[in-house]
């Protein structure tokens, strides 16, 4: 016999209080649930990022959570971004820069990009890439999405500066101690 | 997927009495980015789900250099990439923790995870082994430790007993003058799976450079992680020069077992396991010799 769970959550800034299966993941109580239907359903493998959301201030696939996990947390999804009618400057940079041509992935790319520049307001060009790895697009080539991620950093989106984590990638220090190595 | 029970409880004593009053029906759940697949595909079928994150011991990471490192079992990787005293004193761990999936899959995998899990692929597991890393077990008859290069049977399959749960991972002082490294193939840059990973943890003497401890570990290229000891007992007591990591690396190749699958021949991975053992103590001994 299984039992659903009540699960106390805060989804874009408002408490929820919901009934699911235990079976259920993030994902499909956001989509079904909820109908918070901006997150997409991709590989349910964690592999495309379609369904990323952020969960206390991490980008994680929605996909690879269960609902029950989600009590007390608090969760951003695709539709926290905008303010009203305003567009989050990331959504507005996505548009200027011509970042989505089919627009599925797009609501995951805005979701990564967010937890980056949450924790790490000045990117480079390279974090920007390594955030946004696990995320697929099969329309753009990426280039216009890393294109509006830049911009939207000039444009001071990141203006929580709490939580800043160091971004030096130990891929790099590798990479400079072999080159000395070779020296 | 099939229906599941969730359970969360919030201490040790309670998270195994339920996995042991379930057995094999129960499975625990820590960031879940395996186990929810594996539920999906019906690999494993658990009734019980027992979230082991409420647990706040298993979530903790304490270090002093006096007593090391205790980590715990549902500590995300990326907490642990992010924790500076880590990434000074064991780098080796944090870059295999920093390795594992996209930033979405780090901020819910484990190390604990990635050990039960039981994958010979993990990329963890030998940073783990370099390091001489415990892993103390919780289970109905009381507490075990056992040394995380005796803790995978087989793929998938682990010395956890039914109602056993892995709680800690205890991780030795660094030494003076050592360090540890990481390294792993894959045929892309990012996000894939170890063709081969290779995992070091280097002590040495100061005033010749001799090799005071060593231990190598081999991913993905046997059932199980492998803990090279010939490599390692070449090693120790000689000088860290050319010679003597050329040796290691072909005793570390002798020690992997691998088989041709679609990520590469058994042939090509004995090749990568020389390549990086060599380039991993190479590493290993630059920062041990930065960290003095």
């Amino acid at each position: 016999m299984v039992h659903k769970v009540i699960v106390e959550t805060t989804i874009n800034g408002d408490p929820v209080e919901l009934l699911c299966e235990p079976r259920q993941s993030l994902l499909e109580v956001l989509r079904d649930e909820l109908d918070l239907t901006g997150s997409k359903e991709g590989c349910l493998t964690g592999d495309c990022g379609a369904c990323t959301v952020i969960v206390d201030g991490r980008a994680v696939c929605s996909c690879l959570m269960l609902g029950a996990e989600a009590a007390g947390k608090h969760i951003t999804t695709v539709e926290g971004l905008a303010n009203g009618a305003t567009l989050h400057v990331l959504q507005q940079k996505f548009l200027e820069h011509a970042s989505l041509q089919c627009g599925i992935c797009t609501p995951g790319f805005l979701m990564s990009a967010k937890a980056l520049l949450d924790h790490n307001p000045n990117p480079t060009e390279g974090e920007i890439r390594y955030a946004l790895a696990g995320n697929l697009c099969r329309c753009t080539g990426y280039d216009k999405i890393v294109k509006a991620v830049v911009d939207a950093a000039r444009h001071g989106v990141g203006a929580s500066q709490h939580g800043k984590v160091p971004t030096e990638s130990t891929a790099e220090v590798t990479r400079d101690i072999l080159e000395r190595e070779k020296r | 997927m099939h229906a599941i029970n969730y359970e969360s409880p919030k201490t040790i004593d309670e998270a195994v009495k339920l996995l042991a009053a379930h057995g094999e029906k129960a499975r625990p759940l820590s960031g879940g980015t395996d186990l929810l697949i594996q539920l999906r595909a019906g690999t494993r079928r658990p009734d019980f789900v027992v979230d082991i994150k409420h647990i706040a011991d298993l979530c903790k990471i304490s270090f002093s250099a006096q007593h090391g490192l205790s980590l715990g079992a549902a500590v995300p990787c990326l907490e642990i990439h992010e924790n500076p005293h880590l990434r000074r004193h064991y780098p080796g761990l944090t870059e295999a923790a920093h390795l594992i999936g996209s930033l979405q899959i780090q901020s819910r995998a484990t190390v604990g995870g990635n050990l039960c899990n039981g994958s010979p692929a993990a990329d963890t597991t030998p940073a783990l082994i370099a390091l001489g890393a415990m892993a103390r077990i919780a289970g109905p008859g009381g507490e075990r430790t056992v040394p995380v290069e005796g803790f995978c049977l087989s793929p998938g399959r682990t010395v956890l007993k039914p109602g056993e749960l892995l709680v800690e991972f205890q991780i030795p002082a660094p030494a003076k003058y050592s360090s540890d490294a990481y390294l792993r193939f894959i045929p892309r840059n990012e996000m894939d799976i170890a063709v081969v990973g290779v995992g070091v943890a280097l002590t040495l003497d100061p005033a010749n450079d001799h090799v005071v401890a060593a231990r190598i570990a081999l991913g993905a290229v046997g059932p199980t992680p492998i803990f090279a000891t010939q490599a390692v007992q070449a090693l120790v007591g000689k000088k860290l020069d050319d010679a003597a990591i050329a040796n290691a690396g072909t005793l570390a190749i002798a020690a992997a077992t691998p088989i041709d699958d679609m990520r590469g021949t058994a042939e090509y991975r004995r090749h990568v396991v020389g390549v990086l053992t060599r380039r991993a103590l190479a590493i290993a001994a630059t920062r041990a010799k930065a960290s003095a």
